[in-house]
């Protein structure tokens, strides 16, 4: 009899435990919570955040007007007046990084994401039907990746003009190719599992299972290649506008101040290190905000 | 008892560059409400692949599933959705089989969702039963895939299954990635839902000893052929197909006194590409000749038993006088 109480008594005991347990907690929350935990992600975040917020106020924050030409003060080196500097026509270089972030940031992360969500809208369709579906995608995607990824940009440039949504679009018509098929790799392993197979056989529709089952355990190397991806981007853009096709002169874009940059490397290099700089911290803060949000997301990642 | 699935001349082939893969050939089986059949072979004979099709997740390239009497070869979409909610499977690797994104909520209330036929409120109830009913303590309702161990994990996988109340249930080897101790609680898991909820199961296993412990009747196929059907006693104690015996054989016993004669098969598994007509076990058969190169039909020697070996008959004969004696016993 006694034995029975004590297991009744411990039986009360775990159900009070589990009913503690049982508070809810949604995944995007724990999500939070571990990403939380990563230092180097949430610095990486604040990094990029403080970018972002640089740009925004860059009239409050720069000494100068960006375009504001003083032919006296030009290839200044960094002095107390000028911290980065000035440039060939007596430019503040500070005031321009600070000014390019607007379109730097803006065209980096416009093109990246656009081309990202394109990318895995074609690379689960491709990936999860298969067969006919994938076949044509796929023959699609061979064609279009011929054709190298900055001569397709500059025709659609030309085609389209010049302006920060053209840009968008003809930056990032490039990238969905390569997601796509990288995304459609990881999904083929994914498909085959029986946990795909289960939820087939419980009536999940197909959108569905490709929301909730395929795509979060094949998208992480596609965030990685993203993150990557925007500061790609952000010298590519700088190809464009060197060929006056995308961010226009007198316009501060960092790829088009790098171009300048590189002309005069060997006399005055800081024209060319403040815009790296800038392009280098917005990879890096990216890279690692990405990294520590792809692992946030995978819940085997719990410690 | 009736018959709940009823296959007849089930086939399924795949396309291969090398010609048509025959995995399930010609099969025809009845499932009886409430009770287990067991379908045992080696690997590759088309076992899985039978029990995929006979749920639909696969099509089948020729011949019929009945349920309940009705076709349901090829069912139309609002069929298939109800089909799904009727037949369910259990999958093999418990690592696999469950979404590493899920928590074990998030698994068990998917289906009882979708099935539509319980409101917001009661959801959660229902969940704790199903949670109660394949013994998965609620501590570990939001806990991950990765947390639990492998019998944890197939009883979710059951659960699952159980979610939308199924009839029939194929288990595709069930529990042969789980160590004994925890194959044995499965299988009565398993055996106490049937008898609470009168299921029907399909238990596809290579492993002979479970099948028997848990099967009513059992089918034994060799290369997506159906060579031989019983009830599961009989099976064991009168097998009649040559590959039967060589399997039963090879079952190890604790009884040493027990004499012994481990039948070895020579040879290996014919290509099930563009198969050759005729018995597929007859390049391995030790008792194979001229006749055996015919096509094979399955014909019923003992009473619920039927053969698929055209010298069936004269290789058994001391068994079957045996059967008769027997039953003339009794």
């Amino acid at each position: 009899m006694t034995e029975e109480k004590t297991r009744e008594a411990i039986d009360t005991g775990l159900r009070l435990r589990d009913d503690i347990a049982l508070k809810k907690e949604t995944n995007f929350k724990q999500m939070l919570k571990r990403l939380a935990k990563n230092k180097l992600a949430i610095a990486g975040g604040i990094v990029f955040l403080i970018l972002c917020l640089v740009s925004i106020f860059a009239p409050l924050i720069a000494p100068y007007d960006y375009a504001a030409i003083d032919p006296v003060n030009k290839y200044m080196r960094p002095c107390a007046e000028h911290l980065f500097g000035t440039d060939q026509f007596g430019r503040d270089i500070f005031s321009r990084v600070i000014y390019g972030g607007r379109w730097s940031l803006t065209l980096g992360v416009a093109s990246t994401l656009v081309s990202t969500l394109l990318g895995i809208v074609v690379g689960s369709i491709a990936g999860y039907f298969g067969g006919k579906v994938d076949m044509v995608i796929m023959r699609f995607i061979d064609i279009v990746q011929c054709i190298p990824g900055i001569l397709l940009t500059i025709c659609i440039s030309v085609a389209l003009g010049s302006g920060i949504v053209n840009t968008v679009i003809a930056m990032s018509f490039g990238g969905i190719w390569g997601t796509a098929r990288m995304l459609r790799g990881q999904i083929l392993l994914v498909r085959e599992s029986e946990y795909v197979e289960a939820a087939k056989a419980t009536n999940v529709s197909s959108f569905r299972t490709i929301l909730k089952y395929v795509l979060p355990n094949s998208i992480q190397q596609t965030i990685i290649g993203a993150c990557m991806g925007i500061g790609g981007t952000i010298s590519a853009i700088s190809g464009l506008s060197f060929l006056g096709l995308g961010v226009q002169p007198p316009l501060p874009e960092w790829g088009a101040m790098l171009n300048d940059g590189r002309n005069y490397l060997r006399y005055y290099p800081n024209m060319l290190i403040a815009p790296c700089i800038m392009i280098a911290l917005t990879i890096l803060s990216i890279s690692l905000f990405g990294d520590g949000l792809r692992d946030a997301m995978d819940p085997r990642m719990k410690d | 008892m009736s018959a709940l699935v009823e296959l007849k001349g089930l086939k399924r082939y795949f396309d291969t560059p090398k010609g048509k893969l025959h995995a399930v050939d010609d099969i025809n089986m009845v499932f009886e409400e409430g009770t287990t059949m067991g379908v045992v072979g080696e690997s590759g004979c088309g076992k899985s692949t039978l029990a995929r099709t006979i749920i639909h997740l696969q099509q089948p390239t020729d011949g019929q599933i009945l349920y309940k009497g009705e076709d349901i070869t090829y069912p139309n979409r609002k069929q298939l959705r109800k089909l799904r909610e009727e037949m369910q499977i259990i999958f093999q690797d418990p690592y696999s089989t469950l979404n590493p994104r899920y928590t074990v909520e998030d698994t068990l209330k998917e289906p009882l969702v979708l099935s539509g036929q319980y409101e917001k409120a009661s959801l959660d109830k229902q969940i704790t039963k199903l949670m109660d009913m394949i013994g998965i303590s609620g501590r570990l309702r939001m806990a991950y895939p990765h947390e639990l161990s492998g019998g944890r994990r197939q009883r979710v996988g059951i659960g699952r299954a159980l979610a939308m109340n199924p009839k029939f249930i194929a288990c595709d080897e069930p529990v042969a990635s789980l160590d004994v101790s925890i194959q044995a609680q499965i299988i009565n898991l398993l055996e106490d839902l049937q008898k609470d909820f009168g299921l029907t199961y399909m238990f596809v296993t290579h492993d002979l000893s479970v099948v028997r412990h848990i099967s009513h009747n059992i089918s034994v196929m060799y290369l997506g052929q159906l060579v031989e059907t019983s009830p599961s006693k009989e099976l064991f104690a009168k097998p009649l197909h040559p590959y039967t015996k060589a399997l039963i054989s090879a079952v190890p016993s604790t009884d040493i006194d027990a004499p012994r004669q481990r039948i070895r098969l020579k040879g290996e598994l014919m290509s099930p590409i563009n198969p050759k007509p005729g018995c597929r076990f007859a390049p391995r058969c030790p008792y194979a000749t001229e006749a055996c190169h015919q096509p094979q039909q399955l014909e019923e020697i003992l009473p619920g038993h039927m053969v698929a070996c055209c010298r069936a008959r004269e290789l058994n004969e001391d068994l079957l006088a045996k059967g008769q004696e027997g039953e003339g016993n009794v």
